[in-house]
């Protein structure tokens, strides 16, 4: 198994810990993992990006322009990964702020309005969590006790008092998805 | 199994030097490697193990505490990315000239000038070939996994006390930042004071009565002793060809044409190999470990065997010149590369392959 995924929108949506929380917790799995994010200009610009895969095997090439699944979270990052994204791949994205939706007929799509459902609950700060609980939910990588263990070593022992809020936003997320386009 | 961590580069390097018992970093920040001295003022080595971690006030004044501290036997570095290295370099010709021990470590950013801050390879020349004046060499090592980042500062340490040499760590941008799972080894304890002076028999470490003063210099005014200064530093360099390269084969047995690519762009090669085989093309890698020493008779013995040899760096084509050199001109030998910043991609590489040596 190897999964190559792609995770994008603005800086401060929680992208890079999004994703670092998914890798810490592949660590825990006993799983190969890297992760590899934006640090150059178009971070300094607004926009916020990261790779991460998971794997089974020793991971090759830690940057690639083909993902199994891209979770997009602004314009920017739609109109730069919706073509990324392998034929038969998913694509999980939050409609908020979405002006252009995505238009490729090959791929699974998921809508998730995690930045709605989070200023809701007043969870604004684990807006991510709920998108990672989306992710989770269609593809299953990383079972619940390994994402316990991932947020423990990701967050700063400050910190572990709000690892309940954080699950509860994963399992908010996994009842938030709407089938945009589903293939047979 | 030591503790497993996931990692960015750039705070591997960090981490391994605490626990490789270094005793002193130096060192001025500069993107994409600025995280090794942050995570060292975060870590408090001075607290844990008693290491010095100092910002100097330039890169300059870095590799010349590095000179300082290396002179009385101490294990000490520095790290920049590029554009301070080039600072360095002074310093580190005299540190080769002097025969002392430090270990670099260089984060490549693109070039020339000061170009961007975005990963590339276009510091191999000046690694390997000299950058600095006079004919001298580092101990090259070049990582291609943040594991690597790690094990490559103990190796690197140990290979400089053993040939008491600047060893340079040549890394990129992106293996600085990205985060991959790493075993780190157990804290080794730092080394007395009488474990260095019986270590460094050369060290200048206070001069007991019992014997002379223990000059570090690489200044010679006599051309004679000069001369020997140079024939004891090349006999040293050649000594490291014959015992110190490293490589990796990654498909090689078989294969038909082969990858030859160090650092990032080796992990990017070894997709490629993947990319390619399930398109019916036997293709393999050749990951030299050690830039110098190179290993020279390892890539002409699998160089000769194939029909075609593709070198894909993150520069406008160095490497490709060793390789050149060791395999010579019965093979098809061509480069790929992107600069600037720019990561080739996979299956661009694949096309490469396809074009420049298949089709070619």
């Amino acid at each position: 198994m190897t999964e190559e995924i792609i995770i994008a929108g603005f800086g401060g949506q929680g992208v890079l810990s999004m994703g670092k929380i998914l890798a810490y917790s592949g660590v825990m799995q006993n799983k190969e993992v890297s992760w590899m994010p934006s640090y150059g200009p178009e971070m300094r610009g607004g926009t916020a990006n990261v790779t991460v895969i998971i794997s089974d095997e020793r991971i090759s090439s830690p940057t690639i322009n083909a993902f199994d699944t891209a979770i997009i979270l602004n314009q920017q990052s739609m109109d730069k990964f919706e073509k990324t994204v392998k034929p038969g791949g998913l694509m999980i994205y939050d409609p908020n702020g979405i002006t252009r939706h995505p238009e490729r007929k090959d791929i699974n799509i998921y809508a998730i309005e995690a930045a709605d459902e989070a200023s809701k609950l007043g969870l604004a700060k684990v807006f991510n969590m709920i998108v990672l609980g989306g992710f989770l939910k269609l593809k299953p990588l990383i079972a619940p006790e390994f994402l316990h263990k991932g947020l423990e070593k990701s967050l700063p022992a400050r910190h572990h008092k709000l690892i309940p809020e954080n699950e509860k936003a994963v399992e908010i997320g996994k009842g938030l998805l709407k089938p945009i386009q589903v293939l047979n | 199994m030591g503790e497993l961590r996931l990692m960015k580069g750039n705070e591997a390097i960090a981490e391994a030097a605490i626990r490789a018992g270094c005793d002193g970093y130096f060192g001025y920040p500069i993107t994409p490697q600025s995280e090794v001295m942050e995570y060292l003022m975060a870590e408090k080595p001075f607290e844990r193990t008693g290491m010095v971690v100092l910002q100097a006030e330039s890169e300059t004044a870095s590799i010349n505490m590095v000179y300082g501290g290396a002179g009385t036997g101490k294990m000490v570095m520095t790290s920049s990315s590029s554009p301070g290295i080039s600072l360095m370099q002074e310093g580190i010709s005299y540190m080769a000239g002097a025969e002392l021990p430090g270990l670099i470590v260089n984060v490549v950013r693109g070039g020339p000038g000061l170009g961007t801050i975005q990963p590339s390879q276009a510091d191999y020349f000046q690694a390997v070939k000299g950058g600095g004046h006079g004919d001298y060499h580092m101990l090259v090592l070049a990582p291609a996994s943040v594991q690597e980042m790690c094990d490559h500062v103990k190796l690197g340490f140990d290979l400089a006390f053993k040939y008491r040499t600047p060893v340079m760590i040549l890394s990129d941008g992106a293996i600085g930042q990205m985060m991959e799972k790493v075993v780190l080894f157990d804290q080794i304890p730092r080394r007395t004071d009488e474990q260095i002076i019986e270590q460094c028999p050369w060290a200048s470490n206070g001069r007991p009565a019992s014997r002379d003063h223990h000059i570090i210099t690489s200044l010679d005014l006599d051309p004679a002793g000069q001369e020997r200064v140079n024939l004891k530093l090349q006999a040293k360099y050649k000594t490291m060809e014959e015992n110190e390269t490293r490589y990796e084969e990654i498909n090689c047995e078989d294969a038909e044409y082969i990858f030859v690519a160090f650092g990032l762009a080796a992990r990017i090669c070894q997709k490629a190999t993947d990319l390619a085989r399930a398109k019916g093309i036997k293709v393999g890698l050749f990951r030299p470990i050690t830039l110098f020493p190179f290993p020279a008779q390892e890539v002409a013995f699998i160089g000769n065997r194939v029909k075609g040899i593709l070198v894909v760096e993150m520069n406008a084509g160095q490497m490709i010149e060793d390789v050149k050199l060791s395999v010579g001109c019965r093979v098809k030998i061509e480069h790929y590369g992107r600069f600037g910043g720019i990561i080739p991609s996979p299956d661009e590489v694949v096309r490469a392959l396809e074009k420049q040596i298949i089709g070619g």
